[in-house]
């Protein structure tokens, strides 16, 4: 069974968020790491390979930067790596990354695609279900559980207030939530393995695009939040503390 | 000639979610400026009380299609309708609740119909070149991002609690306009086996007006049924810190953070949680937020609104038997 994982690089989550002069979201000094919610998806990846053979692939789009994500990745066990890599790519929105992600998945055997559901630094969480489309594959997204067969997957995917169980042909692509594995961590050996396994470089010409697509949305205006403001910590006897809550919150809050 | 801006109505058990009604009452706003009528569209099987409701909430036209094959939620055929509907029909916008539904529905529609989207938005007016502006939290809130879509239609999901619903009025007459289902071949590659919902009489975090969340200080999964007696006496829903939820105390699916529901409802009460940069993350965007924490240098008290100093078992008892009062 042949696997593709899309992959994204982030900041950190514990990163601080700055505005460059430029108004360009300050990358100097950040820690890059896996999007978490790929890592669920690399390791639901591996699993599958342990259990039916074949590959898994990582595939992602961005700067050189990215290369040390997708070497995490190979070292947690994946086989090759792709990044698409192209200085057309700079002002790609989720249409763009979609079309790019396609076309590099399609030229891969794959019979499952797994991505995160969701990234944490645009937090779109659209790419995976667009690249379901570019390719009229089925999707099923923000998955707990996943069991193929030879020619079809059931996932068990998270709906508000339950879960739904659902069968699709494959191949499909699935997108991860938290709860679907425990991503392991790449061990010594895996890092070793890892310098000598595969990863291509390609570019959009290389893909066999004659020029980038086009965005469909503006370029983004980023600013920060207006830091919120510690209020009122509310002093004295507990019974009389809560009191004063309740009042607050009826009087001055209106909120209950 | 305007073709409207259209607000993709999700319901379950015959009512409409909160959220599409949200979306209802801001589209008439922006439609006051652009001119544009507000039109319901409503997917389903036995939906005619669902359009009549939307009407009643100012939908200027509801779209049916009712049709069996649509009456569980699928990914296929939800997007094969919606695309046909909006190419016969070229709405300027169609707008989405970031549900379940929206989140998986309007990324597929918006490529579909080879354009571009806005996810999760908290802020959306109108805008003279293309049409509507969206604000967007990124980095867990750290950040926004503001955009507008330069393709047409524009595809948007917005927050659920962004905006009010507002209140439905009897007389108001929407027309009503039938359309058909072609739903076939792919449309129906995924099978919906089986939909399990769990049996709760408390609202559903993400759109839940009032929240308490408890955290690592809850010390175990039983002393969480002192919050839910607490929520149960005022409607609320109950939440949990990344904390409590890897400790095994509560489900995932009660997780408000990062990696669990981003919510924003107007009163979050968080009891025993330190407020980790992840968990302000989920919440950061309520409108009250009050901290029930024993820690007094907790960053959670760098951000809530009122807080109180103190033990959580002791102070939340108290404040249920304050909210009893204040409903009886």
């Amino acid at each position: 069974m042949n696997i593709v994982v899309c992959l994204k690089q982030t900041f950190d989550t514990e990163t601080k968020i700055s505005l460059n002069s430029d108004g360009k979201i300050n990358e100097v000094g950040v820690t890059r790491a896996i999007n978490p919610y790929d890592e669920f998806a690399v390791e639901e990846g591996l699993r599958l390979k342990e259990k039916f053979g074949g590959e898994v692939v990582i595939v992602s789009v961005g700067t050189e930067k990215v290369q040390e994500s997708i070497r995490t990745a190979l070292a947690m066990g994946a086989d090759k790596g792709v990044l698409v890599q192209d200085p057309a790519l700079e002002k790609a929105d989720e249409w763009v990354v979609a079309e790019v992600l396609a076309k590099a998945i399609s030229q891969l055997p794959y019979d499952i695609i797994l991505a995160g559901r969701i990234a944490v630094d645009d937090q779109s969480a659209q790419v995976a279900v667009r690249v379901a489309e570019a390719m009229n594959l089925p999707s099923v997204s923000s998955i707990l559980e996943l069991q193929a067969e030879e020619s079809k997957a059931t996932a068990t995917r998270e709906i508000d207030g339950g879960t739904e169980i659902i069968e699709v042909p494959l191949p499909a692509v699935f997108t991860a939530q938290k709860g679907l594995n425990e991503p392991r961590y790449p061990n010594m050996m895996g890092i070793m393995k890892a310098k000598s396994k595969e990863l291509k470089v390609m570019s959009l010409a290389d893909l066999g695009f004659t020029e980038a697509p086009a965005p469909k949305t503006s370029e983004p205006v980023f600013s920060l939040p207006g830091s919120r403001k510690a209020g009122i910590k509310i002093q004295g006897e507990p019974a009389d503390s809560v009191r004063e809550l309740v009042r607050l919150l009826t009087e001055e809050a209106k909120v209950v | 000639m305007a073709k409207g801006i259209w607000v993709f109505i999700e319901h379950h058990n015959g009512l409409i979610r909160k959220v599409s009604l949200e979306l209802l009452y801001q589209a008439k706003i922006i439609a006051e400026t652009s001119g544009d009528p507000v039109i319901a569209v409503v997917l389903g099987k036995d939906i005619s009380s669902v359009a009549d409701t939307a009407g009643t909430y100012g939908a200027d036209k509801v779209i049916m299609v009712d049709d069996e094959k649509l009456e569980n939620y699928t990914t296929g055929a939800y997007t094969s309708v919606m695309n046909k509907l909006a190419r016969e029909e070229e709405p300027q916008a169609i707008l989405l609740g970031n549900t379940a539904v929206g989140k998986d529905l309007a990324p597929r529609l918006a490529h579909r119909l080879g354009g571009g989207m806005a996810s999760d938005c908290t802020g959306m007016e109108r805008d003279e070149k293309d049409y509507l502006r969206f604000t967007r939290p990124i980095y867990g809130g750290k950040a926004f991002s503001e955009l507008t879509i330069t393709s047409k239609p524009i595809v948007a999901t917005i927050r659920p609690n962004t905006f009010p619903s507002g209140a439905p009025d009897p007389t108001h007459q929407a027309e009503m306009v039938k359309a058909d289902a072609v739903i076939d071949g792919d449309d129906l590659r995924a099978i919906v086996k089986e939909v399990v919902l769990a049996a709760s009489l408390r609202p559903e975090l993400i759109e839940a007006e009032i929240i308490i969340s408890g955290g690592r200080g809850m010390k175990g999964p039983e002393n969480f049924a002192l919050l839910e007696e607490c929520a149960d006496t005022i409607g609320a829903a109950v939440g949990a810190s990344r904390a409590a939820v890897d400790a095994g105390w509560r489900e995932q699916k009660f997780q408000v953070g990062q990696t669990g529901k981003t919510v924003s409802p107007t009163l979050y009460i968080a009891c025993g949680i330190s407020g980790a940069i992840q968990h302000v993350a989920g919440m950061g965007s309520s409108k009250v937020i009050v901290a029930i924490n024993k820690d007094p240098d907790a960053n959670i008290f760098t951000l809530a609104d009122y807080g109180i100093v103190g033990d959580l078992f002791e102070i939340v008892p108290l404040l249920t038997e304050e909210f009893k009062k204040l409903k009886s």
